[in-house]
């Protein structure tokens, strides 16, 4: 950490000293931090603790629909649901956010107000192949409708050519046009591949100031896994570590189940520790996770399964 | 909701074992109760519950044993074509993975070790050497050790009390996928799964005599290796009992295989993935309470990161949890018995007389049993005892180098040679290094990973021979 920590104040003022830092950060070696995501997968969470993390999950989520065919009607039910998930029981806690594309934030805000938050995707989301004008211009819609949490997607072409400092411009200018709104920056590591590459684009996010970041879209396969979303965890240890900042992390996409969402807790439990188990610095970009959620919630509670008539749909 | 994530209890079921109050002698394919008229008490050295009462074997016994895995030997075993021994040992492996659940939770009754390393590494490791050496049994002659290996005849297997089925896997199923009948004394403080272990031998029906399992201490298992009716001596356990029966066996025609202590070096260089390497620490000295003989207990760190990985080392063993072995999400069980915390004590006490920096995970040690909280040491030069001297328990002694032509020099000045570890991106280094340390394994950014098709044995004073294998037939056969 002292070595970062030390090579800090120069990472960003240039292209080759940029490159420089980021290629000597530690590197990830697949087969252990995929052995220890295995391994952190077993504990096993049961009774009182079970109900915590579930809780904890429910408010953790940015229930998010980014589809071709949303409706206004589509988007009122989801920021509804989100709300008030289980319309039986006033005592389950309320999801994170509502996320959508730009032009549904509005309706979003009608419907949650000021009671939750509201996340748009901006930045030409999903692939983020348009000029930096037309992203900005993106994210400043969004905002001006009422988004306070902007979700911009990093140009993985540049990335994975080597233009790291184009990246990171792209990213300090988006986070200027989010003015006061939060911004998640998605690395999309589907598309990233080696964990080296996740850590290496993790920090650059950060550096360039990223309140949050982001595993996927949720448009590439694999979407968030276990390892990748463990290296980024180590990522936002470190980087508070060695700068006092603390950066906030969004697995998104590919988490269904009540019991894949206990394995993620755990894992920030366990890695970055109780700091992060919070809405404000772990979410969970997911839709169809928060009815399993649900029916565990309610199996703890009657002690027998409801079956997906109890839940509501999306 | 409360601010911290506890985890709520979650113990495997005790229930799923059923143990008897006491246990006899397994011979000639038989629970006995034998000649010898004294027993000792097994416990639980998580609370110091007596689980079972155990027969001490003598002289007699041994006798009965030994000459009932001859009569094995020379009617039924011996002469049994390979391709029958397989389908018994097939049997076997498949029993056990039947029964593995009930196992792991005897074996962390009995050992002290979490349930989740029991589970998850020792039962499938057990299973997985006897499907190895199952398929060995009838392709003896394609091993490389002549046109027509004989088997050696009968053995006499003494195992430690660490891996207490992992050990008796590691004995007894090349033995006799190679002909041989054995007679094998598990340790004292963990008699109970060599003795479930018999009964999976009858559900298997095994020949009568081919596995006979005596239980006793220091005295039995002298009695045993000495016994003039054995063929071949295979013994798992500490050096200095090593070479006592090294020297009682020498003139004799026995063959022997030794696996005994370790002082291993754990090298980490600046290049390497820190996170991993903090895991590949953390896994190499407090897996199984560090009752490892191949345990990473040396920690050579290059000085360039010496600061970078101990602040993360500290961080990782601060979430280590500690405590009651069958709860699911334990991590350092309990030591095994008081006689071993009391060497450990002992030890790292010596650690702090001579000038060590002692740092001890902040976790609360239960009031019954046998604990001792994760250690490491700093400052440790390779003139202190706690860097020489195996302590068996989990604690780490933390040296540094420059150079990689410095860290095989350190690496090397022990008289154990087990094993090794290297951490490093660059692989010609790993190359360079593995070419140059002395050590039986050597472990390249990974840690205490195990399979039956890998040998396993040491340099110097760690022991002689192989187990696991194709070379691990060549202790089995003449």
């Amino acid at each position: 950490m002292t070595t970062l920590s030390a090579a800090l104040p120069d990472a960003t003022t240039s292209e080759p000293s940029l490159r420089r830092f980021l290629a000597g950060l530690p590197g990830v070696d697949q087969v252990g931090a995929e052995a220890r995501a295995a391994t952190l997968a077993t504990r096993s969470i049961k009774t009182t603790s079970k109900a915590y993390a579930i809780d904890l999950a429910i408010s953790m989520i940015d229930l998010t629909t980014l589809e071709g065919a949303d409706t206004p009607g589509k988007v009122r039910a989801l920021a509804t649901k989100a709300l008030r998930p289980d319309p039986t029981d006033p005592t389950c806690p309320a999801a994170a956010a509502v996320c959508v594309y730009p032009d549904m934030v509005s309706t979003v805000r009608e419907v949650v107000g000021d009671r939750l938050h509201v996340a748009s995707v901006a930045t030409a989301f999903p692939s983020g192949r348009a000029s930096l004008d037309v992203k900005l211009r993106d994210t400043t819609d969004a905002v001006a409708a009422g988004a306070d949490e902007i979700d911009m997607v990093i140009d993985r072409g540049a990335f994975l050519a080597g233009n790291v400092r184009r990246v990171f411009d792209e990213i300090v200018a988006v986070k200027q046009a989010c003015a006061s709104a939060h911004l998640k920056v998605i690395l999309e590591t589907g598309e990233l591949v080696t964990y080296d590459n996740v850590r290496r684009a993790s920090w650059l996010a950060m550096l360039a100031g990223a309140d949050f970041i982001k595993t996927s879209t949720g448009k590439v396969q694999p979407a968030a896994t276990m390892p990748v979303t463990l290296v980024m965890l180590e990522a936002v240890r470190d980087f508070r570590r060695a700068t006092g900042r603390q950066v906030g992390v969004k697995p998104a996409g590919g988490i269904r189940s009540a019991k894949e969402a206990v394995r993620y807790l755990v894992m920030v439990n366990e890695v970055t520790g109780a700091d992060w188990l919070h809405p404000d610095w772990f979410r969970f970009g997911a839709s169809s996770l928060l009815n399993d959620l649900l029916l565990q919630r309610q199996r703890i509670a009657t002690g027998v399964y409801s079956g997906p008539d109890y839940v509501t749909l999306d | 909701m409360s601010e911290r994530f506890e985890y709520a209890p979650a113990p495997e079921s005790r229930g799923i074992v059923d143990l008897a109050t006491s246990y006899g002698l397994f011979i000639d394919g038989e629970f006995t109760a034998g000649a010898s008229d004294t027993s000792f008490k097994t416990i639980n050295p998580a609370t110091e519950e007596v689980l079972a009462e155990v027969t001490e074997a003598n002289d007699a016994d041994v006798d009965a044993a030994v000459a009932a895995a001859r009569q094995a030997y020379e009617k039924v075993w011996g002469p049994m074509l390979g391709r029958e021994r397989a389908k018994y040992l097939y049997r076997i492996a498949r029993i056990v993975q039947e029964r593995s659940r009930e196992l792991a939770v005897a074996e962390s009754l009995d050992n002290g070790k979490p349930i989740r390393e029991s589970r998850d590494v020792d039962l499938p490791l057990v299973a997985a050497w006897f499907f190895h050496y199952a398929g060995w049994a009838d392709k003896l002659e394609h091993a490389g050790y002549g046109p027509d290996p004989r088997p050696i005849g009968v053995a006499g297997q003494v195992i430690p009390w660490n891996f207490p089925l992992m050990m008796l896997a590691w004995k007894i199923a090349p033995a006799l996928a190679c002909g041989n009948t054995v007679v094998l004394k598990p340790a004292e403080t963990t008699p109970l799964t060599a003795l479930l272990f018999a009964e999976i031998c009858q559900q298997a029906d095994l020949p009568a005599g081919v596995v006979n399992i005596i239980t006793g201490a220091g005295a039995t298992g002298r009695a045993l290796v000495t016994h003039p009716g054995i063929d071949k001596v295979a013994f798992t356990g500490s050096t200095e009992v090593g070479r006592a029966i090294a020297k009682s066996l020498a003139g004799t025609k026995k063959r022997v295989t030794l696996e005994l202590g370790g002082k291993a070096a754990n090298v980490v260089f600046d290049d390497a993935a820190l996170d991993q390497a903090v895991e590949g620490i953390v896994n190499g000295i407090f897996f199984n309470q560090g009752h490892v003989c191949c345990a990473g207990s040396r920690l050579l760190v290059q000085e360039s990161v010496h600061e970078d990985v101990l602040d993360r080392l500290k961080a990782r063993m601060a979430t280590l949890r500690l405590g009651d072995p069958l709860d699911k999400n334990t991590d350092v069980g309990a030591i095994n018995s008081a006689a071993q915390l009391a060497r450990i004590r002992e030890l790292s006490a010596t650690g702090d007389a001579e000038g060590a920096e002692r740092w001890s995970a902040p976790c609360e040690l239960p009031d019954h049993g046998f604990w001792f909280a994760p250690t490491l040491f700093t400052g440790v030069s390779q003139a202190h005892r706690i860097a020489r001297e195996e302590i068996f328990g989990p604690v780490l002694s933390v040296l540094t180098f420059r150079t990689p032509q410095e860290a095989v020099a350190k690496a090397n000045n022990t008289p154990y040679g087990l094993s090794a570890g290297v951490w490093t991106e660059k692989g010609s280094r790993i190359l360079w290094m593995a070419e140059r340390l002395r050590a039986g394994v050597v472990w390249a950014n990974t840690f205490n990973k195990f399979d039956p098709a890998s040998p396993f044995g040491g340099y110097k004073e760690s022991g002689y021979g192989r187990e696991g294998g194709r070379h691990g037939l060549e202790g089995y056969l003449s």
